[in-house]
């Protein structure tokens, strides 16, 4: 058995460096800025045409919340091609496995980080925009000066749930033909019949990566908690 | 000179401000009184535009505006930058220390500069008896404290009135007497305030002016002496109730 893992890690480790790990961060990234700007404007006040945006926003979040991973990759990679649109795309669109990963991995993941957002900008108390407004902020100063910083500290624990998850679901690009962790773990079990063994191991390099992510995750609350001093 | 005329204010069809009317003179403390529910605060937060009343023109300094009309944001922030509000619950910001609080406003609202904000904000917290509490986040401040900050974080704006309100209600009478004499000496150097307060103790030795505000409508306009020495039934009622003055008595 040892001989296994012995051959088969620098085979799992290479895949994770070169897809799982930089498809995850990548898109937790895009997915984060997604996130901001749609909890941003679906708690925005603006009035009148910004409603139509608005609306729009809630149908992306609904739409990614609402439809299985696995199909919106699917759509995505193998439907796109055939989305042929006079003038626009007349050969449909054809992605690179990856890019079409990291644009759906980042949809997905921003949907569910938007109410992650969302829910903690509204977590804080109405007291904190009212002394910001009170000193003379706009609402955008008072935002980003005042509510974000205590926004990001409730934030971070749900935050790294999604993070977590995505890394985790990066082995669902196998299918639309990424060789990352999973994938390389499938084609050694197909050649040496060593699934239980091969998919323990895979199992193991994920978990490590995610066990780095909560240690991270640890440092940042600390970091972000240091003005909640114990009398 | 801060004016106020016919202001009406509704909560949903609950009309809880019937079109009132006062001033507020310059460098003198006018204080709000009146039972729970009165609308003392409504009042008060109107004028800071934290509450928009319905109707009713407000008028600071001569500029007249009419609540019924739309307000654009930049006179609501021109108006706040000359007025500054304190809270019953402090509202300081938890993720800056002390000096940053008080620095906020002057260095990114006004934008004065950095040094010059510092040490302005230290002589403040000398003033309200903080000055070695800089350096410390307001979770480790006690209420009195937190309020004497938030006090010096509104006078670090200049601004040509401060509102109060209930800034003493949530403490108790030791840390009190703290607030309210940093509030009195405030007073005596001419700042224009605004006070909501259950104090009448304290409303007696700070007001030039009361208002005595009950049900959306305003019993009584006029200076401390009178007030105080009022033959209004309802008023004398007041006092007695919130200076425990018949408790043995039936």
């Amino acid at each position: 058995m040892w001989q296994i893992i012995q051959t088969a890690s620098p085979q799992l480790i290479k895949a994770g460096l070169k897809y799982t790990i930089p498809i995850a961060v990548i898109a937790f990234a895009i997915g984060l800025a997604i996130a901001l700007v749609t909890a941003l404007i679906r708690l925005s006040q603006k009035r009148g045409g910004f409603l139509i945006i608005k609306t729009l926003f809630r149908f992306y979040v609904w739409v990614f919340r609402s439809t299985p991973l696995l199909v919106q990759l699917f759509i995505v990679y193998f439907g796109l091609p055939y989305l042929k649109i006079q003038g626009l795309s007349p050969h449909g669109i054809q992605l690179d496995p990856v890019v079409a990963g990291i644009l759906t991995f980042s949809l997905n993941t921003g949907a569910y980080c938007s109410e992650t957002i969302r829910a903690s900008i509204l977590s804080i108390n109405q007291g904190q925009w009212e002394a910001a407004y009170s000193i003379g902020m706009t609402r955008t100063m008072a935002l980003f000066r005042i509510i974000l910083p205590q926004a990001i500290r409730i934030s971070l624990p749900p935050l790294a749930n999604s993070f977590i998850s995505l890394v985790k679901d990066t082995s669902l690009a196998a299918s639309i033909t990424i060789v990352e962790m999973f994938e390389v773990s499938q084609q050694i079990a197909a050649q040496n019949y060593q699934p239980l063994v091969m998919y323990m191991l895979v199992a193991v390099y994920y978990a490590v990566f995610c066990t780095l992510l909560t240690w991270l995750q640890g440092y940042l609350e600390k970091v972000t908690s240091r003005y909640i001093v114990a009398k | 000179m801060l004016k106020v005329s016919q202001l009406t204010k509704s909560f949903g069809d609950q009309e809880v401000l019937h079109g009132l009317t006062t001033t507020f003179p310059e460098h003198q403390t006018t204080v709000i009184l009146g039972p729970s529910g009165s609308g003392k605060s409504t009042l008060l937060r109107s004028l800071n535009f934290l509450e928009r009343p319905e109707s009713g023109h407000y008028n600071f300094d001569g500029k007249d505006l009419d609540w019924s009309q739309p307000i654009s944001n930049a006179t609501i922030l021109q108006i706040r930058r000359h007025t500054e509000m304190v809270f019953q619950g402090y509202n300081l910001f938890p993720h800056l220390s002390v000096l940053k609080n008080i620095t906020e406003g002057p260095i990114h609202v006004l934008r004065h500069d950095k040094a010059t904000a510092q040490t302005e904000a230290q002589q403040l917290l000398a003033k309200v008896g903080l000055a070695d509490k800089a350096d410390e986040y307001p979770s480790q401040l006690s209420g009195g404290q937190s309020q004497r900050v938030a006090i010096a974080r509104s006078l670090a704006m200049h601004p040509e009135y401060i509102f109060l309100d209930e800034p003493t209600s949530a403490l108790d009478p030791e840390l009190e007497l703290g607030v309210l004499k940093v509030l009195l000496q405030i007073a005596k150097e001419k700042q224009s305030m605004i006070i909501v307060t259950h104090n009448l103790a304290f409303a007696r030795q700070v007001a030039d002016k009361i208002l005595f505000v009950e049900n959306g409508h305003i019993l009584f306009d006029g200076p401390n002496q009178d007030f105080f020495g009022t033959q209004n039934q309802r008023i004398l009622d007041f006092i007695s109730a919130m200076t425990f003055s018949d408790l043995a008595g039936d």
